[in-house]
C-alpha cells in the first residue's frame, strides 16, 4: 500500500468541473413539467393570519395554484417533526410547513404559488391578501427573557423555552478561595450564514411509482429523507433525496426546512415537479441565523493569573422556534472550558424564544461565542494583574503532560469528555514567535508614526470534531478497474471527493483518477447523517479507510489463491496485486472484480462472498479534539475608528491532514468568516421585530479588500481516536477568530482603553471609546 | 426577486426619447442599470416603463470646448476614469472615481445615471457640485441649463423634470496646476461612503488662496458646499492654513443618521475628511516653475 | 410582455433568440441558453457571482435585461475552457485552491479574465481591489488572489 496521497496537496478532482460552469447546482436541475414556486411572507413579526385571499393571484398570468397549509389536509398536517428532540422541550417548537395560523416572524412562510416561472409566481404571491391580526413582536433578547415581555408565542406564559445547566466541581469554594473575582457581561450580536448560493429543493413525483425525488442543497439529506418520511407517513424508501452540487453551508443548511415540506406536498398535490429557489431577500429572513447571545460571567483567579472558576449565566436569543432543538445552546455549553484548567464550572443558559428568525449551527456553532468569552477574560485577568495576556494563559491552559485530560463535562450520551491530545501552551508560544511577537513594539511605533493605532491579538481555542455516530462509506471496484467510493457524507465545498479518493487510492494502489466519489444519494448508500460540525473527515475518512482495507483484504485474499502465495508476500500497487518483489506476477484489480462478479456454473475460489466490495461504517464514539492558538495585528484609523487586521497567524492542530490544501482553504475561509463576525457582519432588526438590513448593502461581508494573507503553521498530532488519525477542519478557522480580532483592537486602543465584551465592533465605537478616553 | 412587468423601449435618438419622455406616464430611463436594476429585481420600484436609452450614440463621449469640458450623460464611468482629458483637465474626477463602486458596475454605470439618481453619498454628483457643473437637460421645451447649485433638489430628487433628460455635464477645469484634493470613508473598497470630502484651490504666485471649493458629501441629504468656509480660505497662505474654521464648517452640517451610524459620527466624519481633503489639495497643488 | 428578437455573440458563436424583456442577463444565460455556469447569488448587484464579460467588459449579468445584449458580443465561463483543458487562470485556481464550493468562482472567473486582460501585470493590491466586488464565502480570497498573479507573472514570462 502506497502513501502517495494521503497528506499530499493534491489538487481537487471537483475542480475542472466547478471551474468550466459545469458544476450541477439545484437550480440548474430542469425537468419537464416543471414548476416555479414563490412563497407569500409574512412581512410583520407576529400575528395570526385570519383569512387569505387568493383570487386575484390566482387569476394573473401563469399561475398553476396557490396552496396554503389547509391543502395539504390529504397528505399531511401538523407541526414539523424536531431534528434534534431534547428531554427539556417536552413540546417541541417547531413550524408548519406553511403556517396555518400564528405567525411568529418576519419571512414565516404562509402560502405557495405556482406558476410557470419564478416572476410570475412572485407577481402573484404580492397579490395574495392576509387579514391579519397583529399581536405584539419582541425583537430584544433581553426584553424577551424578562418577566412583562410580549409573548413571542401567544400560547406560551413565558418565552424561556428551556433553562440548560452544567458544570463541576465547587464554584462556591473555589470562588471563596481564589485571590480575585471579576464579573463582565459579554454581548455577541446576531448574524447570518450567506452561503453564496441561497438553500433550494426540486421535489418530483415519479408519476407511475408515487416515489417522492427531492433534490436539496442541503448538508442532511438523510435528515431531509427521515423527516419527511416520517411527516408525510411514508417508508424512507419510498422517499430519494439528493443534493447535487452545493454551493457553500455553514450550518443552516443542515436544517430540514419548511419549503422543502412545502416543495414536497406541492409536488404530490399537483403531482408535477416543484422547484423552489430561495433569493437572497428570503435568506435573509428565512434561513436560520445564530451567535445572539448575552453572557454574564464571573470568573475566580489567583494572583498569578490563574483562572480557577468561571459561573456563567447565558441568555440565548433562539429565534421564534427550535427546529434544530437545543442543539446549539447545548453546544455552547459543551464548549466550556476550552484550553483551560478549571476547577468549577458553572453554567446556565435560557433559552429564549424571540419573535425572529431562529437560530441554529452556523460556522462554529457557538464556539465562537465562548472562545470569545474565554479569551477576553484571559485577557481582562491580565488586564486587572498587570500581568502578559500570554502568561494568564500558560498559568491557566491544560497542559500536554495531562493528556488525555477530563474536563469535567458530560457529552449527551452521559459519558465524559476527554481531550485526547493536545498542547496549547506549546501552540500559544509558537504563533507568538511565527508573528515576531518580541518585535511587536516596534511595529506599534512605526504605525503610530503613520497616525494609524497598531495592535496585537491572541486567542486560543479547543474544537471538538468528530461528532458520532457515524457516517458511512462503501468502495466497489468494478470489472473496468475502477474504484467506487459512495458515502452518505455530502459536500458543499470541503473537498470530500478528493480527500476519500486519496485515501482509497493509497489503500488499494490505483492512481486517484481511477476512484470516482459519489456521494449523498439516499439511493446510493443506505445511511448518514450530516455534514455539520467538522465530523465527516474523522466518520467518513474513517469509513472509506475501513471499506478500503476489507477490500484490499478481500483481493489479497484472492489473489492468495489464485497465485498460490502467502498473503503476507502480496502487496497492491499499479491497479493490481502483486508478489513482492516480483511485479510481474500479479493479478489485477479489475480481474479480480470481474471473477468476483461471477460467471455461470463457475464457483468462487474457496467460499468467498462474491462482489469486490466492503461497506463499512466508522463509529466516532469519542470526540476528538484539534485546538489552535491564533495571533493578529490590526490597525486603527483614530480619526476614522476603521479597523483594518493586516497580520494572521494561524497555528493549528487537527492532527493528520490528508490534504493540506483543502485544510489550509478551509482555515482561512474560517478566519476571514471570523474576522467578518468580528468587525463587520450586524444583523439588525428593530423593537417590531422588522430586519433593517437585509440587502449586502446593508449587511456587510468580509470582501478580499479588506482581508489579509493568512499564515498556517500545522502541528500534526495524529488523533488516537480514528483508524486515519485526523481531526476536524471546518470551524477551526472561524472558533478563535473574533476573540483574536478584539483582543487586537483592545490591544490597538491602549491600557487606558475599554475592556471590548462585544462584537461586531464599529468604527462608530471605537471613535466613541477613544473620545472618552480622551 | 424579479423585478415586476414593465413596458420596455428602446429609442436609438434623443428625438425618440423625448417623444417617449412626453407620451409614457410612470416611466423610467433605464442608463447604467446599477441603481435602478437592484431597486427593480427587489421590487422596490414599480414602472410601468423602461427607456433604455444605451443605444443613443450621441449621449456618449468626453470632448473639451471653449466652455469647458463636455461630458455626454451615457458616458460609463470606466471611460471617464480612463480618459486622458479627464485626467489632465479635472483631476479631483478621476482620483474620486477610483472609490466609484466596482469594475464591473463601472463598466456599465454611466455618471449621468449618478447624477440623475443622486444617492446622497454618490461620489460623481458630489465632485460635479465641487467642479461647478452645468447640467444641460433636454425636454419638451428645449434644452435648458442647470447650474450645479440648483441641481440637488432634495434626497434622491434632481432637477430634472419627468419629461425631460440629462444631455451633457459640462465642467470649467479649475487652472492649471491647481490643487485637488478627495477623502471618503467607506467600510469596504467601492461602498458607498459614509462620509467624503472634496477640496479644490487655486493660489496666486504669493502661494496665497484666491479660489476655493470645499464639499462635504454623504453627510446630509445633498452635496454640501461649506461656502462661508470657501470665502474664509481666500487670502490665506496655502502653506501655513488653518483648517479649523473648515473642519468646524463640516462638523456643523444636518447629518443623516441611518441604521449603522449617528449623526455624530457622520459630523465628526465630516470634520476628519475635509481636512484631509484640504490637506492633499494643498499637497497636489504644483509650485510655480 | 411580447418577447423581443436578439442577435448577438456567445462565446464565439453566433446567436438569434427571443427575450422577454423582463428576463435579466443572468437568468435568460441560463435558462433560456442553457448555460448554467453563471450564477445568481444576490440579485441585486453586489455579490459578483453572475459575473460575465460584454463587449469585453465584465458586467453584472443579474443588472442586465437579457434584451440589452441584442448587437453585443458576451463571453461566459463557459468559454474560458473545458474539463482537460482548461485555461490558464482556471488552472491556476486548481493549483492554488481558489475555490471550494464553486459557486462564486465563474464570477471570479469572469472578473479576473478580463481585469488581466486590462492589466496584465497587477500588484496583489490591485488584485484584490479587482475582486473587490465579488464575495466568496468559502475560501478567504487568498487562493483566489494567488491565482491571478501566478498566472499574470506565467504570461509575462512564459518558460
Amino acid at each position: 500500500m502506497s502513501g502517495r496521497f494521503f497528506g499530499a496537496a493534491v489538487t481537487r478532482v471537483e475542480d475542472a468541473r466547478l471551474l468550466t460552469g459545469t458544476g450541477h447546482y439545484v437550480d440548474d436541475i430542469e425537468l419537464p413539467g416543471m414548476l416555479h414556486a414563490a412563497f407569500v411572507r409574512a412581512s410583520f413579526a407576529h400575528g395570526r393570519v385570519r383569512g387569505i385571499k387568493k383570487d386575484d393571484a390566482l387569476a394573473m398570468p401563469g399561475v398553476v395554484a396557490i396552496y396554503t397549509m389547509d391543502d395539504f389536509a390529504d397528505i399531511a398536517q401538523g407541526p414539523m417533526p424536531p431534528m434534534a428532540p431534547h428531554p427539556l422541550l417536552k413540546t417541541p417548537i417547531t413550524y408548519h410547513p406553511l403556517a396555518n395560523s400564528e405567525v411568529r416572524h418576519v419571512g414565516e412562510a404562509i402560502a405557495i404559488v405556482l406558476a410557470n416561472s419564478r416572476a410570475n409566481a412572485e407577481d402573484a404571491a404580492a397579490a395574495v391578501m392576509l387579514d391579519v391580526e397583529y399581536l405584539p413582536a419582541v425583537s430584544d433578547v433581553a426584553t424577551a427573557h424578562g418577566a412583562n415581555s410580549p409573548a413571542a408565542h401567544s400560547q406560551h406564559a413565558s418565552n424561556i423555552a428551556a433553562t440548560m445547566k452544567a458544570g463541576f466541581g465547587d464554584c462556591a469554594k473555589v470562588f471563596a478561595q481564589a485571590d480575585h473575582v471579576l464579573t463582565e457581561r459579554f454581548d455577541i450580536h446576531r448574524g447570518g450564514c450567506h452561503a453564496m448560493e441561497c438553500r433550494g429543493v426540486v421535489a418530483n413525483i415519479d408519476l407511475l411509482t408515487n416515489a417522492l425525488t427531492i433534490s436539496t442543497s442541503s448538508q442532511s439529506p438523510y435528515m431531509v429523507r427521515r423527516h419527511l418520511a416520517a411527516y408525510l407517513n411514508r417508508d424512507e424508501n419510498d422517499i430519494r433525496v439528493m443534493t447535487p452540487d452545493v454551493g457553500g453551508g455553514f450550518g443552516p443548511k443542515a436544517n430540514v426546512y419548511a419549503e422543502e415540506f412545502a416543495a414536497a406536498m406541492s409536488a404530490i398535490k399537483i403531482r408535477r415537479p416543484v422547484k423552489w429557489i430561495e433569493d437572497r431577500q428570503e435568506h435573509f429572513v428565512a434561513t436560520t441565523q445564530q451567535r445572539g447571545q448575552i453572557w454574564s460571567i464571573e470568573v475566580a483567579f489567583n494572583n498569578d493569573g490563574h483562572m480557577r472558576a468561571i459561573r456563567g449565566h447565558c441568555i440565548h436569543d433562539n429565534g421564534a422556534y427550535a427546529p434544530y432543538g437545543l442543539i446549539l445552546p447545548a453546544t455552547a455549553i459543551a464548549s466550556f472550558p476550552g484550553p483551560y484548567a478549571l476547577e468549577a464550572l458553572d453554567l446556565t443558559v435560557d433559552v429564549v424564544l424571540t419573535n425572529l428568525v431562529p437560530t441554529s449551527p452556523v460556522r462554529g456553532a457557538c464556539r465562537p461565542n465562548v472562545a470569545f468569552l474565554l479569551e477576553r477574560l484571559a485577557d481582562r485577568v491580565a488586564r486587572h494583574l498587570g500581568m502578559d495576556r500570554q502568561d494568564v494563559r500558560q498559568r491557566s491552559f491544560v497542559k500536554a503532560e495531562q493528556m488525555p485530560y477530563t474536563t469535567g463535562l458530560k457529552a449527551r450520551d452521559g459519558s465524559p469528555i476527554s481531550y485526547d491530545s493536545g498542547d496549547y501552551g506549546g501552540a500559544l508560544n509558537l504563533v507568538l514567535d511565527k508573528i515576531a511577537a518580541e518585535d511587536f513594539e516596534a511595529r506599534r511605533e512605526e504605525a503610530k508614526q503613520r497616525g494609524k493605532l497598531r495592535g496585537l491579538g491572541i486567542a486560543s481555542c479547543v474544537e471538538d470534531t468528530g461528532l458520532g455516530p457515524f457516517e458511512g462509506a462503501s468502495i466497489r471496484v468494478t470489472p473496468a478497474g475502477k474504484v467506487i467510493v459512495a458515502t452518505g457524507a455530502s459536500s458543499q465545498g470541503q473537498g470530500h471527493r478528493t480527500a476519500f479518493a486519496q485515501i482509497a487510492a493509497d489503500a488499494l494502489g490505483v492512481e486517484l483518477e481511477d476512484v470516482t466519489v459519489e456521494t449523498a444519494d439516499t439511493a446510493k448508500f443506505p445511511l448518514g447523517i450530516s455534514t455539520i460540525a467538522s465530523r465527516i473527515a474523522v466518520t467518513a475518512g474513517s469509513s472509506v479507510q475501513l471499506a478500503a482495507d476489507k477490500v484490499r483484504t478481500k483481493a489479497i485474499t484472492f489473489a492468495s489463491h489464485q497465485l498460490e502465495v502467502g498473503e503476507h508476500d502480496l502487496e497492491l500497487e499499479g491497479g493490481a496485486v502483486r508478489v513482492k518483489g516480483i511485479p510481474d506476477m500479479k493479478i489485477k484489480l479489475s480481474e479480480i472484480a470481474r471473477a468476483l462478479a461471477g460467471s455461470t456454473g463457475v464457483p468462487l475460489p474457496d467460499n468467498m462472498e462474491p462482489d469486490l466490495a466492503a461497506t463499512a461504517y466508522f463509529n466516532s464514539n469519542a470526540l476528538t479534539f484539534a485546538y489552535g492558538a491564533n495571533a493578529c495585528e490590526v490597525e486603527v484609523d483614530p480619526e476614522t475608528g476603521d479597523v483594518r487586521v493586516v497580520r494572521y497567524v494561524v497555528v493549528h492542530d487537527c492532527g493528520k491532514l490528508i490534504n493540506p490544501l483543502i485544510v489550509d482553504g478551509q482555515i482561512r475561509g474560517g478566519v476571514v468568516h471570523g474576522i467578518g463576525n468580528a468587525l463587520f457582519e450586524r444583523m439588525i432588526y428593530d423593537e417590531e421585530g422588522q430586519p433593517l438590513t437585509t440587502t449586502y448593502g446593508d449587511y456587510f461581508l468580509p470582501m478580499a479588500s479588506e482581508m489579509p494573507p493568512i499564515e498556517i503553521h500545522h502541528i500534526e498530532t495524529p488523533s488516537p481516536r480514528n483508524p486515519i488519525g485526523v481531526k476536524g477542519a471546518g470551524e477551526g478557522g472561524t472558533i478563535p477568530a473574533a476573540a483574536c480580532v478584539i483582543s487586537a483592537v483592545e490591544d490597538a486602543l491602549g491600557p487606558n482603553g475599554p475592556f471590548i465584551p462585544t462584537h461586531p465592533v464599529s468604527p462608530q465605537q471605537i471613535v466613541q471609546w477613544l473620545q472618552t478616553e480622551r | 426577486m424579479k423585478a415586476p412587468p414593465f413596458q420596455y423601449h428602446r429609442p436609438q435618438t434623443r428625438d425618440e426619447l423625448g417623444a417617449l419622455l412626453s407620451s409614457l406616464e410612470n416611466a423610467k430611463i433605464l442608463a447604467g442599470g446599477q441603481s435602478l436594476m437592484p431597486m427593480m429585481n427587489l421590487r422596490v420600484i414599480a414602472p410601468d416603463h423602461l427607456i433604455d436609452i444605451n443605444r443613443i450614440a450621441d449621449l456618449v463621449g468626453i470632448r473639451e470646448t471653449a466652455e469647458g469640458v463636455e461630458i455626454g450623460a451615457m458616458t460609463r464611468q470606466a471611460d471617464v476614469l480612463s480618459s486622458g482629458i479627464i485626467r489632465t483637465r479635472l483631476p479631483l474626477l478621476r482620483h474620486a472615481l477610483e472609490h466609484v463602486g466596482h469594475i464591473q458596475t463601472r463598466a456599465r454605470g454611466t455618471i449621468g445615471g449618478s447624477c440623475c439618481h443622486l444617492d446622497p453619498s454618490a461620489e460623481q454628483p458630489a465632485m460635479c457640485a465641487a467642479l461647478d457643473a452645468e447640467f444641460i437637460v433636454s425636454g419638451p421645451d428645449g434644452r435648458r441649463i442647470v447650474p450645479a447649485s440648483e441641481w440637488f433638489e432634495g434626497l434622491l430628487q434632481s432637477a430634472v423634470g419627468e419629461r425631460e433628460f440629462l444631455e451633457t455635464i459640462r465642467i470649467k477645469p479649475w487652472a492649471k496646476g491647481h490643487g485637488y484634493g478627495f477623502a471618503e470613508y467607506a467600510r469596504r473598497h467601492g461602498d458607498f461612503a459614509i462620509a467624503g470630502a472634496a477640496a479644490l484651490i487655486e493660489t496666486g504666485s504669493d502661494r496665497r488662496i484666491t479660489r476655493a471649493a470645499l464639499l462635504s458629501f454623504g453627510v446630509e441629504a445633498s452635496p454640501r458646499r461649506l461656502s462661508e468656509a470657501e470665502a474664509g480660505l481666500i487670502g490665506q497662505p496655502v502653506d501655513k492654513l488653518d483648517p479649523e474654521p473648515v473642519v468646524s464648517a463640516a462638523r456643523a452640517l444636518d447629518a443623516m443618521e441611518d441604521v449603522h451610524v449617528t449623526a455624530d459620527y457622520r459630523r465628526h466624519l465630516a470634520g476628519v475628511l475635509i481636512r484631509r481633503a484640504l490637506n492633499e489639495a494643498c499637497a497636489t497643488l504644483e509650485r510655480p516653475s | 410582455m411580447t418577447e423581443r428578437s436578439l442577435t448577438f455573440t456567445l462565446n464565439g458563436q453566433k446567436h438569434e433568440a427571443k427575450a422577454d424583456p423582463r428576463i435579466h442577463l443572468g437568468d435568460f444565460l441560463r435558462h433560456s441558453l442553457g448555460l448554467t455556469g453563471t450564477h445568481i447569488g444576490c440579485e441585486h448587484g453586489v455579490c459578483g457571482a453572475c459575473t460575465v464579460i460584454v463587449d469585453g467588459v465584465p458586467v453584472r449579468s443579474c443588472l442586465m435585461l437579457a434584451v440589452q445584449i441584442d448587437g453585443c458580443i458576451v463571453e461566459t465561463v463557459e468559454s474560458l475552457g473545458k474539463p482537460g483543458n482548461l485555461s490558464p487562470l482556471q488552472h491556476a485556481f486548481a493549483a492554488n485552491h481558489g475555490l471550494q464550493c464553486g459557486f462564486c468562482t465563474p464570477g471570479m472567473l469572469m472578473t479576473l479574465e478580463a481585469f488581466l486582460r486590462a492589466t496584465p501585470t497587477p500588484t496583489e493590491d490591485d488584485v484584490r481591489i479587482a475582486i473587490s466586488g465579488n464575495i466568496c464565502r468559502c475560501t478567504g480570497y487568498q487562493g483566489i488572489v494567488q491565482a491571478a498573479l501566478d498566472t499574470a507573472a506565467a504570461k509575462a514570462n512564459p518558460t
